[in-house]
């Protein structure tokens, strides 16, 4: 690798470096066990060879485009069939499930397929969205954004859901009455923060956000943003600490969640 | 054998033993004339007898004088290997061009020996390199941003060599470490709006454009909360029409009344206040150091060098032209940057064919180097950078009772701003001074009377709640201030043809550095602006009188 010689004395003791420079932290983070040591050896290829460099680089690009690709807009869709039509078929193909007003809930079976007869439902508009453990994010959101009477939406476990996405959510306003969150990797209370737009919501689901980094004072302060919303997610008491007193009494008994 | 060194395995025929001897040619000739005689025999013997190679303990069959004369050809030629006589000898050369002989051996060293220039002396290993194409004078967001946008629009691969020059590598007084890391779309210039769409667009997407293979993803915590702009009577039109240009850019602004205000955000005190403009989308504020941090990296692992050093020195050449109006101007170039070690009076002359000036706050010292302003005043040589640091104070307080979650970076009409920090109930804020209470920008000392005085009056008129609030902390950091109308500059210097500017941004340096990196990159490698245009922040405008101005400053 191109490191300099001359190297940076701050950087060294962050990263933990050395030698190895900024590579050395990937270290602290890496799995345990046999994908270590792959991880290993790749990287030490990666840090001789410019070629296995570029390669590994143009691996994790075309995991990205991947995703890029699954949430392309679907404009021919939209142009030809309206909003809701493209919507619904942006969910489906991503392995969600879509609710018409006055329908049955529609998902893709096992294998991914689903039918088209939902095509002839032009002016009808969707009502709820399940699209949890999907991988639609910021520019997949378009899509979804153009239901304006969406009432429910579940974006449970989204890999790809971050705060930008949630900054976006405001156009929902006017209908959204559930949204649940839960268990999205990337989601932080910062972005829990720009949920306040939402004024008509009247279930929140928010337990399980690993980035959130104080859930019982999460728990709160969103309570206090939205007083008319019934939020779900981490009691409360989570995270609180005895005091003295207290703990002397309950060394025995155990402590209730 | 011995006398062949480790050479001598296949060459033990008669052009080996020729070779030996011719490279013999001065030295020890005439004292071993007998014995070369002797030892031709003996060797010869050697040869036939015993085929190729074999030490001198397999030849038991020796005498005890051919022995003897053995351990002398065994003395001489250890003796003649560790003169050196080295590689081209042993091929069968037969001319004795000695000095060219050495001069080809020490070349061949040095071609073998790392980093290219090789002084025997000392170690330069620390030394920035003594060419460079592009040298960054300047570490912060904006130098990086540069080096980062260099690197990723050259036409191929390690085509052009980048040198970051940053004088403290703590960054304990650069103004990206210090900033409050507010990132916004509503200005009233195009330009700007502009800077700041893609700057945002570069911050969503910074895991995919500063990736490195291996390396854990970068979190800026970045808050999308929105910014909040109050308007009093008379400021009520300008932010109309400001919001009008926003929305042509693409910007999600939204106008609120103060009945509207009052629903929205009850902590607010809206009286006096005629109009809002509330941002929806992409704007908030985010870690600046964490920006720093994954443009330094991956900066790295593109290619660019650092170097810990300060510029002291621009050598140029100049060049009188004629302008086509037939009138005589003086053109420069920057040949050699002297970039000075720290903390010690070493420098090296780094070559360079151009020079960029992302040094902040004191990019009007770097400019002055260069001879920028050095003439009759009125005239373009006598046009100087008008960048200078400006010291802004910043405050963190706990209010238990103020504003909830949903607090947007609030800017008062007074031009007090503040904004949460964290879960906790803290909030920064502070307030920019006016032109007759400038702190003296000599060091980054707080001064905690300005908030008791000119700060807080504000914040508790305009949010009740901060009528009981205390202050945690402060500290202090520099604005790289455009005395001239406060917005950047970039781009070449008219005169100087190969320094550009990046530089002047007045408070807003962070939040348009990856726009601007990619404006200045792309004038550097096409010699015009490709995306945004930025031409009318060049600096032929502070000759010309053009101000750009910005309305609503904070």
């Amino acid at each position: 690798m191109a490191a300099p010689k001359a190297s940076l004395h701050l950087v060294a003791p962050i990263w933990k470096g050395g030698p190895r420079g900024i590579r050395g932290l990937s270290r602290t983070v890496a799995p345990e066990g046999n994908q270590r040591k792959g991880r290993t050896v790749l990287q030490f290829l990666a840090d001789r060879f410019y070629d296995v460099q570029a390669l590994r680089e143009y691996l994790l690009r075309k995991q990205v485009s991947k995703v890029h690709q699954k949430n392309r807009s679907f404009t021919y869709v939209k142009e030809q069939y309206g909003p809701y039509i493209a919507a619904a078929y942006f969910v489906l193909k991503q392995g969600g499930a879509v609710k018409f007003q006055g329908q049955e809930w529609m998902r893709p079976n096992g294998r991914g397929r689903f039918s088209l007869e939902f095509f002839k439902f032009q002016a009808v508009p969707v009502e709820a969205v399940d699209a949890s453990g999907c991988a639609i994010n910021y520019q997949g959101l378009d899509n979804l954004l153009a239901l304006k009477e969406l009432q429910s939406l579940s974006l449970q476990r989204c890999p790809h859901v971050d705060d930008w996405c949630l900054s976006r959510l405001y156009q929902l306003a006017g209908s959204l009455q559930e949204l649940s969150l839960a268990g999205c990797p990337q989601v932080s209370e910062r972005g829990l923060a720009c949920l306040h737009h939402l004024q008509n919501l009247r279930r929140l689901d928010i337990s399980d956000l690993p980035a959130v980094s104080n859930p019982g004072l999460t728990q709160i302060l969103v309570e206090e943003m939205l007083p008319n919303c019934n939020v779900l997610g981490a009691d409360w008491a989570q995270g609180l600490k005895l005091g003295p007193e207290e703990q002397s009494q309950d060394t025995a008994r155990s402590i209730p969640a | 054998m011995a006398a062949g060194g480790g050479h001598g395995r296949g060459s033990w025929g008669s052009h080996g033993e020729t070779a030996a001897y011719g490279a013999e040619g001065r030295g020890l000739e005439a004292p071993l004339a007998n014995g070369r005689a002797r030892l031709n025999n003996s060797r010869r013997g050697a040869v036939t007898a015993e085929g190729t190679v074999c030490g001198i303990e397999c030849c038991p069959r020796r005498g005890g004088p051919q022995r003897a004369m053995l351990r002398r050809a065994l003395r001489l030629g250890l003796g003649r290997g560790l003169l050196g006589r080295g590689l081209g000898t042993w091929r069968g050369d037969s001319t004795l061009d000695w000095d060219g002989k050495v001069s080809d051996i020490k070349k061949k060293i040095q071609s073998v020996l790392p980093g290219g220039a090789w002084n025997p002396l000392y170690d330069t290993s620390h030394l920035p390199p003594e060419h460079s194409d592009v040298v960054i004078v300047g570490g912060g967001v904006l130098g990086l941003s540069v080096a980062y946008w260099l690197k990723r629009l050259e036409k191929r691969r390690g085509a052009i060599q980048v040198l970051v020059v940053e004088r403290d590598y703590t960054y304990s007084q650069a103004s990206t470490g210090l900033s409050v890391g507010g990132i916004r779309q509503q200005f009233s210039l195009p330009e700007n709006i502009q800077l700041s769409l893609f700057s945002v667009d570069f911050l969503r997407n910074i895991n995919e454009y500063l990736a490195v293979v291996d390396d854990p993803p970068l979190d800026l915590q970045f808050n999308p909360s929105g910014y909040l702009l109050l308007a009093s009577e008379k400021g009520a039109a300008i932010m109309e029409n400001n919001v009008k240009v926003q929305r042509q850019e693409g910007a999600k602004v939204c106008l609120m009344s103060p009945e509207q205000l009052r629903n929205k955000f009850p902590w607010i005190n809206t009286e006096g206040v005629a109009l809002a403009s509330y941002g929806l989308e992409d704007e908030g504020w985010f870690d600046p150091w964490c920006l720093l941090q994954g443009l330094r990296r991956k900066v790295q692992s593109m290619g660019v060098l650092f170097c810990h050093g300060e510029v002291t020195r621009f050598i140029s050449s100049s060049n009188r032209m004629e302008t086509a109006s037939g009138e005589e101007v003086t053109l420069k170039r920057i040949h050699e940057v002297h970039v000075k070690m720290d903390r010690s009076l070493e420098y090296q002359p780094v070559e360079c064919a151009i020079v960029i000036n992302a040094a902040g706050a004191w990019s009007g010292q770097i400019a002055e180097l260069a001879g920028i302003g050095k003439g009759p005043p009125g005239t373009l040589q006598g046009t100087k950078l008008p960048v200078e640091p400006r010291k802004r104070y910043v405050y963190l307080w706990h209010c238990p009772q103020g504003p909830g979650l949903e607090t947007p970076f609030v800017i008062d009409s007074s031009g007090a701003y503040f904004r949460r920090e964290g879960l906790g109930n803290n909030y920064l804020g502070s307030c920019s001074p006016t032109e007759e209470e400038e702190p003296d920008p000599g060091n980054l000392e707080v001064d905690h009377g300005f908030f008791q005085d000119k700060v807080w009056p504000h914040l508790a008129q305009r949010v009740p709640a901060f009528e009981t609030l205390k202050v945690r902390s402060a500290w202090a950091g520099y604005y790289d201030y455009n005395t001239f109308d406060q917005n950047g500059v970039v781009g070449p210097h008219p005169l100087v043809v190969n320094m550009y500017f990046a530089t002047g941004f007045s408070g807003h340096g962070l939040q348009q550095a990856p726009a601007v990196g990619r404006a200045v990159a792309e004038m550097v490698l096409e010699g015009s602006f490709q995306t945004i245009d930025l031409n009318p922040f060049l600096f032929s405008r502070f000759y010309l009188g053009e101000k750009v101005q910005e309305h609503n400053i904070i």
